[in-house]
């Protein structure tokens, strides 16, 4: 055990390694003396999905990379290239393209459990926060690789997206010619933002690396929200904490196969997905002098687009819808501070939280669904309304969290 | 459990998506990618009356014979043109700029067109001309107004006219229904299987891993199948552990 | 090892085993599964396959004694109708050769033979010196001055001065360590060469 310090130094290649590397204290650390606690269940999973789900996004990726070519006369053919020419190249761009999707499907999930657990509070803000930076880092990865088939949607919608930087006042114009490297989408957009797709999943392995590290330091939370740590035996372990290696290593191996068959399920019978995960327009070539009757961005960034579109223009500036989609996102920092309840877990707030967190969820699907839809005035102003919804979870939160009933919080972990 | 089973209802609701909103009502096109012989026969009339204006550009013709089952020489001798060899990709000669001249649009290659239409939306055009004095080749189409395409199945189909809507006569946005007024040489519903053939064959052409795809998906299932009865019994031997 | 929530001791560690073994050997065998498209993948495209598809060399017009180039894989590939004059020299070359036997397999088993071709007419070869790669220069003529009056036709390769003779066999004293390329091919007719294909003839 940890506090054992007589056990005989291990031999052969293991004790090579050992004394050269922290092979076996970074094995004890974080695999088999990392006590976690043993009730965290089915919303546990989503985290280490989302790191195999790096992982195949990184592997796939270089792959196509190997026979992608990020020129605007070529990318659209090289794509149809990979899809018939390259041995097996279909099946490796069908995992990009759903394991895009599926990435940010297992993110939102993962970030619901952060909100429900109470994951963001003290002493965890920056977990939360490192997660949050994840998040921005993902939205723009995948914004960046959007444009790389070279369709009409990934045209479109860059031209859309970029164009807003244009609204910032004053440097706008300026702003948004930095961006794109000319002065509308082009060649030399697609080439930089190649670049930058292949770049930031790295930095983004990296961020995930810390959010590991900060999350190990003060160790993992579970559905009841309490301090496991608060609670240990004779020998230092605590009393509801279990090693993760090998009871989680075992359990994530099953989370990982579950998925696998529904990830393959959807790869392999409806990578379109309804048009959702790979939309028809793009599998028309870009052209500049046609536009979409129809654009929106992918289904992950629906939400913040209806926000972006329910602001209407203020002195004829697109810039405070700007604000607001940021500001969207940006809240999110804030959530540790923001939330003054004395429990952690949703399941001991009082019913103002319950419902304030139901009333956010819905409002984030109704905006995501009304984010895909063209715009009429009855969906104005249903995202106008949830727009509000959903920065009134945010901003009511110290008033709500602080004026509410809890329910008693357990001394030990329930199921 | 019940907050997993509330989040796998809302993961559904993109579903609400897929319903189809606005257009013009497409017919059933019945798309079967086994039936080799439709696809063949599909091939062979896209090669005959397609081919001259519409490029394949990304499909190669051995690609296209081996997956539908075409012999190598009836494949050259009926199939090719020109200097055109089995590996080489299906484009055809015809300048862009012909295309712009003629029918004021480049003409659009036809390789992913049931991908971003959808098959359906395919056998639907193809049986709306109908006759229109006012435009340049003397037809309009239901499913695409003021399509610059001329009728290039009018020998087969014959020609229709529009039946409008009461009091919109003449106004395209209100054509409910076409009426054959002069027969072609394939009665309607020779044509309408013709048409069926070659929106299949454009089917294949969109995506033609498409079959191998799904069976290989049913093996993946099959074996993770597998690997999760182990996975979940180790799983559960470890946790009798823990209480 | 026991805690208060966690008890080992009655462990059917065998059963462990197993059930570790088979889950860690079914999941390697996944892992095989899925590495093959990603291997696979990096062979040669069907565009590659197409570039390097089989070429026709058609020799109903070739003069003899010429020799014609078409392009195969990116190599140059020479087709020479050699004349009778041409064919009686190649043995009197044999004692200046390093290999007159073709013994190292530069060329398909039906080309293993004095005249190193399927038809003693034509010669098929690969048009790059086996020394450094550049491409020799056709020298026909029997015994010209800068070539000697023992030179019975071949080529001449001008990087490094390497030498062969009308059957692409390589001579003593050049840098050129080998015969020339014969590539695998096949008659489609009596006057159609197919380059890079010969349906296992080999």
């Amino acid at each position: 055990m940890s506090t054992d310090t007589a056990q005989p130094a291990p031999g052969g290649l293991l004790g090579w390694f050992d004394k050269r590397f922290p092979v076996i204290s970074v094995w004890n650390e974080h695999l088999a003396e990392y006590y976690a606690p043993k009730n965290m269940g089915f919303w546990s999973f989503f985290g280490s999905l989302a790191l195999v789900v790096l992982v195949l996004q990184i592997v796939t990726g270089i792959w196509l990379a190997m026979s992608y070519k990020p020129s605007a006369t070529e990318a659209f053919a090289s794509v149809e290239y990979i899809m018939r020419d390259v041995n097996w190249g279909w099946l490796i761009r069908y995992m990009h393209s759903t394991g895009a999707s599926f990435f940010f499907i297992l993110v939102y999930l993962h970030m619901f459990r952060g909100l429900m657990w109470g994951s963001y509070k003290k002493p965890r803000e920056l977990l939360w926060i490192i997660g949050v930076i994840i998040y921005l880092a993902m939205m723009a990865t995948a914004f960046f690789g959007y444009l790389l088939p070279w369709g009409q949607m990934s045209y479109w919608g860059a031209q859309v997206i970029v164009n807003l930087f244009s609204a910032v006042p004053g440097i706008g114009e300026d702003l948004s010619v930095w961006v794109r490297g000319d002065y509308v989408i082009s060649d030399a957009t697609l080439n930089r933002f190649f670049a930058l797709h292949f770049l930031i999943p790295f930095i983004l392995a990296a961020l995930v690396f810390l959010h590991i590290v900060a999350l190990h330091r003060v160790g993992s939370t579970n559905p009841d929200g309490i301090e496991i740590k608060e609670k240990k035996d004779d020998k230092g372990i605590p009393l509801d904490g279990i090693p993760f290696h090998p009871y989680y290593t075992v359990k994530d191996t099953v989370g990982v196969v579950v998925f696998a068959a529904i990830f393959a399920a959807v790869m392999f019978y409806a990578p379109d997905f309804g048009g959702l995960f790979l939309e028809p327009p793009n599998f028309q070539p870009a052209d500049p002098l046609k536009t979409p009757a129809h654009i929106a961005p992918v289904w992950y960034f629906t939400p913040y687009y209806a926000m972006l579109r329910a602001v209407p223009p203020i002195a004829a500036s697109q810039f405070p819808g700007v604000v607001v989609m940021f500001a969207a996102i940006l809240i999110m920092f804030f959530l540790p501070w923001l939330d003054r309840s004395p429990v952690r877990s949703i399941r001991y707030k009082g019913n103002l939280s319950r419902g304030f967190l139901a009333a956010f969820v819905v409002s984030f699907v109704v905006l995501a669904y009304l984010g895909t839809q063209p715009a009429s005035d009855l969906y104005t102003l249903l995202a106008q309304i949830f727009t509000v919804v959903y920065f009134s979870f945010f901003l009511l939160m110290p008033i709500y969290t602080k004026l509410e009933k809890t329910k008693p919080v357990p001394e030990r972990v329930t199921t | 459990m019940r907050s997993a089973i509330i989040a796998c209802v809302l993961l559904l609701t993109p579903i609400v998506t897929l319903a189809q909103h606005g257009g013009p009502e497409l017919e059933q096109s019945n798309i079967d990618l086994k039936d080799k012989a439709s696809l063949q026969r599909g091939a062979k009339y896209f090669v005959n009356y397609c081919f001259g204006c519409h490029s394949l550009q990304y499909m190669r013709y051995e690609r296209m014979a081996a997956d539908l089952g075409i012999p190598e020489d009836e494949l050259r001798n009926n199939l090719i043109f020109g200097d055109a060899k089995p590996g080489d990709l299906m484009t055809n000669a015809l300048p862009a700029a012909n295309g712009e001249k003629w029918f004021g649009i480049q003409i659009p290659d036809l390789t992913l067109v049931t991908r971003w239409r959808s098959p359906d939306w395919v056998y639907t055009y193809l049986k709306s001309f109908y006759l229109d004095d006012s435009r340049p080749y003397g037809v309009n189409n239901i499913v695409f107004p003021d399509v610059g395409m001329p009728h290039a199945l009018a020998n087969l189909q014959g020609l229709q006219k529009a039946i409008y809507a009461e009091g919109h006569e003449g106004e395209k946005e209100h054509v409910e229904g076409v009426e054959l007024v002069e027969p072609g040489q394939l009665t309607p519903e020779e044509y309408d299987a013709m048409v069926r053939d070659l929106t299949n064959f454009l089917t294949y052409v969109g995506e033609p891993m498409k079959l191998e795809r799904r069976s290989l998906g049913l093996y993946v299932l099959l074996f993770l199948g597998l690997l999760f009865i182990v996975a979940y019994y180790m799983k559960k031997e470890f946790w009798k552990d823990v209480h | 090892m026991t805690t208060e929530t966690m008890n080992t001791h009655e462990a059917d560690t065998g059963r462990r085993r197993v059930l570790v073994a088979a889950t860690s050997a079914l999941g390697a065998v996944g892992v095989g599964f899925v590495a093959v498209p990603f291997i696979s993948s990096l062979n040669p495209s069907a565009k590659a396959r197409a570039a390097g598809a089989p070429v026709e060399a058609d020799v109903s017009k070739l003069e003899p004694g010429a020799l014609m180039r078409v392009k195969w894989r990116g190599q140059p590939i020479w087709v020479v109708n050699r004349t009778e004059k041409m064919l009686e020299a190649l043995p009197s070359n044999d004692p200046k050769l390093v290999d007159p036997n073709s013994e190292v397999p530069h060329q398909p088993e039906y080309c293993k033979n004095p005249t190193r071709s399927i038809k003693p007419q034509y010669f098929v070869a690969i048009g790059i010196c086996t020394h450094l790669g550049c491409s020799p220069t056709y020298r026909p003529e029997f015994a010209p001055d800068d070539l000697g009056k023992d030179w019975k036709g071949g080529w001449f390769c001008p990087c490094h001065g390497s030498k062969f003779d009308l059957a692409g066999r390589v001579l003593k004293g050049v840098p050129a360590p080998t015969n020339l390329w014969v590539p695998k091919h096949m008659y489609r007719n009596e006057t159609t060469i197919l380059v890079g294909e010969d349906e296992g003839a080999a």
